[in-house]
């Protein structure tokens, strides 16, 4: 579907846990997430800080797409 | 050679621990034959023997590739088998690329011959398939027998050092490996015969397959983000509460869209996942774990993005058919593109 969206002429940004699954499949822009069956939160957190983390990784991902790539690349979240 | 020592890797639910409640299992190893391994020691009847299984769940593998690596391997070694292997992983995504990366592992960091199996769909097939000897088995395990059947014999040879025939002849995945041979008729003849049978309409194998890159060029990047307009697409099931359209928990036939304008935030009152492939409590309790759209409202309100898309596109990565996936997407791609939607975020679980 990655791969559709960005054929399509619209940028992208996959984020997935599985990283290496997403490059096998051709994302260019991928941002890793925490979990497979929740890869924007982590039950374990309170729902403030749960929110802070997904706020994290969702700024990263306007990030990558604000980032000119010329290859797939891994916007690792800091 | 006497009895082949064999170790064999299955996951936590062919090891009948769990299904996806259960796929944060850590690696365990047991010293007895486990689920498909029956199968398959019956197939070996008395040439090799399964020693012990190691057991992982896909999830705690899929998160922890590297640290789960590891100590499978340390228990493989502890057996110093004749042979490993892994699978079948029929077109189980996570646990085709655990059985692929630990195959490889086995293989290139012990020494030791490894094989594997799964759906040609499966990620796994593609990462692995020229890295290690990959069976080509259905795509569930309705295809157990016929998955044996090509595993065993395959199997033995590995162990052994004989010599492999080709992909067509043994089974498994081409793996992009070319062999000299002495055949029947001269290059130019063969290849007078391939162009007269395609100028007859006939079917002819060529002998020099192209490989199949389907890359696509990134797009430029979004220049002002506060201006634009964000869609989200996933492939983690999220559907509105009660699955109105029905998507199917695995080998998804279509995809849905799905107005959240107004929608602030998402709960266990407005948003559930149809997925079957994962442990559905986490998203069915708070939806923006797989689409995040309290976090992309925030943000459209402080003005940090132009606009979140009205609809969001949606559809169950599970087993899903990677042609179904395409038509899906490069027909709600049209729509997106239609809209003025200038950037996506894709979900994935």
């Amino acid at each position: 579907m990655v791969k559709e969206v960005e054929r399509a002429g619209i940028p992208v940004v996959h984020m997935c846990t599985v990283v290496p699954i997403s490059l096998t499949v051709g994302a260019n822009r991928i941002v890793p997430t925490i979990a497979i069956p929740h890869p924007l939160g982590d039950p374990k957190l309170d729902p403030k800080e749960e929110k802070a983390l997904r706020r994290k990784l969702v700024e990263r991902a306007l990030e990558a797409l604000q980032t000119e790539v010329t290859d797939q690349t891994v916007f690792e979240v800091k | 050679m006497g009895k082949i020592k064999i170790v064999h890797y299955i996951n936590q639910f062919f090891a009948g621990i769990g299904g996806e409640e259960k796929a944060d299992f850590r690696p365990e190893v047991r010293e007895e034959v486990l689920g498909p391994g029956l199968a398959l020691q019956a197939g070996f009847k008395d040439e090799a023997e399964i020693v012990a299984t190691i057991i992982c769940g896909d999830s705690y593998f899929g998160e922890n590739i590297e640290e789960a690596k590891k100590e499978v391997l340390e228990m493989v070694k502890k057996y110093n088998p004749d042979l490993f292997i892994a699978g079948p992983a029929f077109n189980a995504g996570r646990y085709g690329v655990a059985a692929g990366t630990i195959t490889e592992a086995v293989q290139n960091e012990l020494g030791i011959p490894a094989i594997t199996g799964m759906y040609i769909e499966n990620p796994g097939a593609d990462m692995f398939k020229k890295a290690v000897y990959v069976v080509s088995t259905k795509n569930s395990a309705a295809g157990m027998r016929d998955a044996v059947k090509k595993m065993v014999p395959l199997a033995l040879k590995v162990a052994r050092g004989e010599e492999i025939g080709s992909p067509e002849e043994e089974g498994y995945l081409p793996r992009g490996i070319r062999k000299n041979y002495f055949a029947d008729k001269r290059g130019s003849a063969r290849a007078v015969d391939m162009l007269v049978k395609k100028l007859a309409g006939e079917e002819f194998v060529t002998e020099f397959p192209m490989p199949n890159f389907d890359r696509v060029d990134p797009n430029p990047a979004v220049k002002d983000i506060t201006k634009a307009t964000i869609a989200i697409v996933t492939s983690g099931g999220a559907v509105p509460k009660g699955n109105p359209d029905h998507i199917e928990s695995s080998s998804a036939s279509k995809y849905g869209k799905y107005d959240i304008e107004g929608i602030n935030n998402l709960d266990e009152t407005n948003g559930e996942t149809a997925h079957g492939g994962y442990d559905p409590v986490y998203a069915n309790e708070d939806l923006d774990r797989v689409i995040p759209v309290d976090v992309l409202r925030d943000l459209e309100k402080e003005g940090k993005i132009g606009k979140l898309h009205r609809y969001y596109y949606t559809t169950v990565g599970n087993g899903t058919a990677v042609a179904s996936a395409k038509k899906f997407a490069s027909e709600f791609s049209k729509e997106l593109k239609a809209d003025g939607v200038d950037a996506v975020i894709l979900t994935s679980t």
